[in-house]
């Protein structure tokens, strides 16, 4: 067997599995936790629930200036990254073949320009956000082992992606195999680190919003 | 001093809910949270960014379910731990919930703050005089000595000395007023000022001497028991009187226990409405009972956290100021994102939280001179307090007005009777 054999076979299986397994199980023991239930009455006109989740969700989508942020900065490269990501993983023509293999569904790839385009700015901005959270004195102190170890592990494949497809360093087949065996890492790391966010966001977004919205607040 | 660890760590996995650990676990520590906070703001202090605060918290909840734990291997929380956060807990957050509207992941850190205080009092740790204020509360009725005997005291000089007849222990009664123990003892016109309204609306109203104190520095000072006692109080004695409605004096964080959090406290839905202060003037104006004559002064509104961003009622103190305040000028930022006086959450009676406090006010002096105003009218007593102490240490010139105090000096008795 060889390495790429490997990678794209045992490796990438194991990592699906632990990805979906490990984010049932992160899911249904959050959720299956005690709720505690808002006893207090509603303010009349309050909007309903699934309009409070929904408002809370798009609301904090950015941030107030007129609260005051640390770094309109750290707002927009957030941005820049994670749609950039997804450009990647959903818009790559090799992605889509992936997926539709796993799926069944396909749909037309970006022109491999495009991708690599958005490789190119997605990892530049990873690296930013790292510098930032060196240098800022507010971010050094409260970032964990779990927010460098997942920034590696989300900028791995990026970068191994961007050698292979360019044929950077190494015969393709190695570099693609180590591509996909950085994406295992990845979706092995997903439900124990920070990047079950991508998860979560919906849940304490709506549960705040829900919670804000019974009280009337206008925000 | 012993610090009880052990105690912490229960008292913080015991309120472990589905809320809660999605807020713990959904944190992707992106530092937008500093600059929404007042305290960071001023200092520049990275220990005051809101997300560090909940660092102990969460500690505790990851050793619980950390993998290793039957190996002896999972994170704990440590007396250093709890001794360090303890001023971040305490001194440095007034839960005002500014850092919740910039949060991307939504996370409401004001409220486990509150949750982790309890569990820094379990300790044994928390400002003793903060705590006082909570046990005062518990054996004499009030934080500030305001005992049931004191308070028909203030009622009768006030009766006297404002000319309006203060009701107290009516048997039965629409509305049951509540008090604030700061403006019985600090600013008591504006108790005078609340039954001057009731009386020019003609509502029928009553204190009552079992359940007049507002204010829970139980909630504040992470003391459970407390926070219940003082409740039950309250709803025992509205129970009495078959109050349909309590009214919450010039209080933002009496308001948001009462309001948003007693229900929950006591388990089961309370059988009255709660209503601020300012919610109840704008309700009686929108009935037609509230007739004023103008209010000319140049001046500028600060909104009590606990009433505007946390409490969804800033459009009511507009709707009172609107035709009434003629130079009305809105402070930047407004209403919901309005910036806290520094002292709600319990901070303003923590004594040595109050150099600090005194700088981040000048967050306040800065906005109010930014409107052109020179006049601040507020509708919480503590928020008063604070900038009354701060305008002394900075020997500031505003001037510091109650909305409840200036809405009863604009009563215009002659058209209601004509209304």
């Amino acid at each position: 067997m060889t390495l790429l054999d490997f990678a794209r076979g045992p490796a990438l299986t194991f990592a699906m599995a632990v990805f979906v397994l490990g984010v049932l199980w992160r899911l249904i023991s959050l959720l299956g936790l005690p709720w505690a239930s808002d006893k207090t009455a509603r303010r009349i006109g309050a909007p309903s629930d699934v309009k409070a989740a929904i408002t809370g969700f798009v609301r904090h989508m950015w941030v107030p200036k007129a609260m005051g942020q640390t770094s309109t900065f750290a707002m927009i490269n957030g941005y820049i990254f994670h749609l950039g990501l997804a450009i990647i993983v959903f818009g790559f023509a090799q992605h889509i073949l992936v997926l539709q293999g796993l799926f069944g569904v396909h749909w037309p790839g970006l022109p491999t320009s495009v991708i690599s385009v958005a490789a190119i700015v997605t990892l530049a901005s990873l690296v930013a956000a790292l510098v930032r959270r060196v240098t800022s004195p507010v971010m050094r102190l409260i970032s964990t082992v779990n927010d460098y170890f997942t920034w590696a592990i989300t900028t791995a494949p990026v970068l191994t992606g961007l050698l292979a497809v360019s044929h950077l360093g190494a015969r393709y087949e190695t570099l693609l195999a180590i591509h996909m065996l950085t994406i295992a890492a990845l979706l092995i790391w997903f439900p124990f680190g920070k990047l079950m966010h991508a998860f979560l966001v919906f849940l304490t977004r709506a549960e705040t919003g829900i919670s804000y919205g019974r009280r009337g607040v206008k925000i | 001093m012993t610090i009880d660890v052990q105690a912490a760590t229960r008292t913080f996995l015991a309120q472990t809910e589905e809320h809660l650990v999605s807020y713990l676990e959904a944190c992707v520590h992106c530092g937008q949270c500093a600059d929404a906070c007042l305290f960071y703001r001023t200092s520049g202090d990275p220990r005051h960014t809101p997300a560090y605060k909940l660092f102990p918290i969460a500690k505790a909840y990851r050793g619980q379910k950390w993998p290793l734990k039957w190996l002896g291997l999972a994170p704990k929380i440590t007396e250093k731990d709890l001794t360090e956060w303890e001023e971040l807990i305490f001194d440095t957050c007034t839960m005002c919930g500014r850092c919740t509207e910039v949060c991307p992941m939504g996370i409401d850190i004001a409220s486990i703050v509150g949750q982790a205080r309890k569990a820094f009092v379990a300790a044994g740790l928390g400002p003793a005089d903060l705590l006082q204020a909570a046990e005062n509360s518990r054996d004499h009725g009030s934080p500030l000595g305001l005992t049931p005997a004191k308070l028909i005291d203030r009622l009768d000089w006030l009766a006297d000395d404002q000319e309006v007849a203060m009701v107290v222990d009516k048997a039965h009664s629409d509305v049951l007023l509540t008090v604030s123990s700061i403006e019985a003892m600090k600013y008591p016109t504006s108790l005078s000022a609340m039954a001057k309204i009731m009386t020019h609306a003609g509502v029928d109203w009553t204190f009552s001497t079992t359940g007049y104190e507002a204010t829970n520095f139980g909630y504040l000072a992470g003391r459970g028991d407390i926070a219940k006692i003082m409740i039950q109080r309250i709803v025992d004695a509205a129970e009495k009187v078959g109050a349909k409605t309590v009214v919450i004096p010039e209080c933002g964080h009496a308001y948001g226990v009462l309001r948003w959090s007693a229900a929950n406290i006591l388990g089961r839905p309370l059988p009255f409405e709660v209503l601020h202060i300012t919610e109840y003037m704008a309700k009686l104006k929108r009935e037609g009972r509230l007739h004023l004559k103008p209010y000319d002064t140049a001046m500028t509104y600060h909104d009590p956290c606990q009433i505007s961003r946390r409490g969804g009622a800033a459009a009511d103190a507009r709707y009172i100021l609107e035709g009434f305040a003629t130079d009305f000028h809105e402070m930047t930022p407004t209403a919901e994102m309005n910036w806290c006086c520094g002292g709600g959450g319990g901070v303003q009676a923590i004594g040595r939280a109050a150099d600090l406090r005194h700088k981040v006010f000048k967050i306040k002096i800065d906005q109010v001179a930014a409107t052109g105003t020179n006049t601040l009218v507020s509708a919480c007593a503590n928020c008063r307090l604070t900038m009354d102490e701060s305008k002394i240490h900075w020997k500031w010139d505003g001037g510091l007005e109650s909305l409840v105090e200036i809405v009863a000096e604009h009563l215009d008795d002659g058209a209601a009777k004509s209304a």
